[in-house]
């Protein structure tokens, strides 16, 4: 009989025997996709406002357009080939947010148009929403007795 | 009659014969290594169904119908079927058996379940409680990972140590008879949680109840792993089967001869990019129909340890911080039948 | 010119930080989207975050953090134009496009689409 092995000595064998991620390799990855739809997102926002948006109309019409772009090609299944080769490339920006409210959409309607696609819609951007706001509520708040 | 052996295990009187074996797999696992042992290989995972259950059920109840006939019988013909997949309360064999009208008991194990339906269904057969049996195990990995993961269109990244989820169907009829190879004997798994809780690393999580159960069939039997010609692990993949071979040597029993795992069998990692390996019910059950059955039948081996592996565990308990339970249900099968 | 290659690289670098999160602290999507909303957020209220749009333009808007930094900006906003009822009524009033559209566009293309194999 061999001795037993205790749960700290398992996780220390499990560390050992699990391959990293190739962070360095990922990062590449994720800072030229993340930096390629920022550039986008310039380029909508320069042409808006050649157009004669203000500032913030401009940054509006950008956020729509990638928000819209990235939903359509979530629906022809093009986003997570995106997702798996840019990992937080593609997740961080706004375009990530959008394919986070448009994949559960798509995957949960079989569930039926309420429960389904309506409850299930933000399973991955509630919590963005939820605690956005309430960090924008808590802000206000400090704002408004010192600001 | 079967005899209780050891601590966990039984042995069989009766020459319980794996009359057929049918396997049914989808698209990426009729690209990989195994691809000239299985049945059908599936064109569309959908299989024209409204959705991965639906198509994980169809599947399921195609290739139960599949392992009856080819043991030249029909379902009414069945006593029992014992099947199981990973779809919340069971729904994937619930609705794929539902048409064959064969008294069904439906099982959970996790990846484990194909050992554990085997297991049952020798039970039954050596009982003289039934004829004919058939013991199965779906899985999809479509509906695992809606169920477990995100959703499919979700643009995520899998870690190195993540598994694919095996779609597929594999299944056998288990009845008394002549026919090699047979069931000798069975150790049933204890659960083992060693505390893992990266659902991303399952092999991890198995690896302790796989090497629980090995070390006590070999313990319970009396045996040395050379016995076999293999010890076949269900789904630990590359990072599990590493952590198996040290627990084991820990307790001075080097299976690192002959020791293979389906979820590194199946699919090719450089090209197929799964990561760790293959997992799911369907990993082992398909690989055990399709190549091993195969090799057996050939008598290419005769007599392997077939060890299916599984991951205990659901998305509410890892979601409240529970850790991963794993277990392993050894069944010994041999070419060789009991009076011979 | 340099504002394309301001976005590209203070976009790329925000990506970065999300993918050593990720890679380092197997921290999943979901939670690495909320991490960024708070932290543009508070960023956003402290003022911090400006002098990174002021480098970046879309590079810093376009990122969740961005997102965050809205809802602070709006909010705050709010107040100095409505007073306290802009506590409630800036952030999402800032972020309401953003919002809207990827619930419309998610909607429409559940209808049209199903989900693809991986």
């Amino acid at each position: 009989m061999g001795k037993e092995i205790t749960k700290e000595q398992y996780d220390k064998m499990v560390k050992k025997a699990s391959p990293d991620s190739p962070v360095v390799k990922n990062c590449i990855k994720a800072f030229v996709i993340g930096g390629i739809i920022c550039t986008i997102g310039q380029m909508i926002t320069n042409i808006a406002a050649f157009y004669g948006a203000s500032e913030e109309e401009a940054g509006t019409y950008t956020s729509v357009i990638l928000v819209v772009a990235a939903s359509i090609l979530t629906g022809l299944g093009l986003y997570s080939k995106l997702g798996k080769f840019a990992g937080a490339g593609s997740i961080v920006p706004i375009t990530g947010f959008s394919n986070s409210v448009t994949s559960p959409a798509i995957e949960f309607k079989k569930e039926g148009m309420i429960l389904g696609l309506g409850a299930k819609i933000f399973i991955v951007a509630g919590p963005v929403i939820l605690y956005g706001v309430l960090t924008s509520v808590l802000v206000g708040t400090v704002y408004y007795i010192f600001g | 009659m079967a005899k209780h052996v050891g601590k966990q295990s039984m042995e069989f009187g009766k020459n319980i014969s794996i009359v057929s074996a049918a396997s049914t797999v989808g698209t990426k696992e009729g690209e990989g290594p195994l691809r000239e042992y299985f049945d059908v290989i599936l064109q569309d995972n959908l299989l024209g169904q409204e959705s991965w259950e639906k198509a994980e059920s169809k599947i399921a109840s195609d290739n139960i119908k599949l392992a009856i006939n080819k043991a030249g019988l029909s379902p009414q013909d069945i006593d029992y079927v014992v099947t199981g997949d990973l779809l919340n309360q069971c729904c994937g064999s619930t609705f794929g058996v539902r048409g064959l009208k064969i008294p069904f008991f439906g099982v959970f194990g996790a990846c484990s379940t194909m050992g554990e339906a085997m297991s049952l269904c020798a039970v039954l057969v050596e009982s003289g409680g039934a004829g004919k049996t058939v013991a199965g195990a779906s899985s999809h990995f479509c509906s695992a990972e809606k169920q477990f993961r995100f959703p499919m269109d979700l643009g995520t990244q899998r870690t190195p140590t993540a598994t694919w989820t095996v779609t597929g169907d594999g299944a056998a009829v288990i009845a008394e008879g002549s026919e090699h190879p047979f069931i000798r004997g069975i150790t049933t798994g204890r659960i083992v949680d060693m505390g893992i809780k990266d659902a991303n690393n399952m092999g991890a999580a198995m690896a302790p109840a796989a090497a629980d159960a090995i070390y006590q069939h070999l313990q319970d039997f009396g045996r040395k792993p050379d016995y076999y010609d293999y010890i076949v692990t269900g789904d630990l993949g590359y990072v599990g089967k590493e952590l198996l071979l040290k627990l084991l040597k820990e307790k001075n029993c080097d299976i690192s001869k002959n020791h293979i795992d389906c979820g590194i069998e199946i699919f090719d990692k450089e090209l197929q990019d799964t990561h760790s390996g293959g997992s799911g019910c369907a990993c082992s059950a398909v690989t055990f129909a399709g190549m091993l059955y195969n090799k057996l039948r050939k008598k290419i081996i005769n007599k392997i340890l077939f060890v299916p592996t599984g991951a205990l565990m659901s998305p509410t308990s890892v979601q409240q911080g529970e850790s991963i339970a794993g277990i392993a249900h050894c069944v010994a099968i041999e070419n060789e039948g009991v009076s011979a | 010119m340099m504002d394309y290659v301001n976005a590209f690289w203070v976009g790329g670098l925000i990506c970065v930080i999300g993918q050593i999160l990720i890679d380092k602290t197997k921290l999943t999507s979901a939670r690495i989207l909320v991490f960024y909303v708070i932290a543009g957020c508070i960023l956003g209220g402290l003022g911090i975050y400006q002098y990174i749009v002021d480098i970046g333009g879309a590079g810093a808007t376009v990122p969740l953090l961005g997102f965050g930094f809205n809802l602070s900006k709006g909010v705050m906003k709010e107040i100095d134009e409505s007073g306290f009822i802009g506590i409630i009524t800036g952030g999402l009033k800032a972020t309401s496009a953003g919002i809207c559209a990827a619930i419309l566009s998610a909607f429409v293309m559940a209808l049209i689409f199903d989900p693809k194999e991986k």
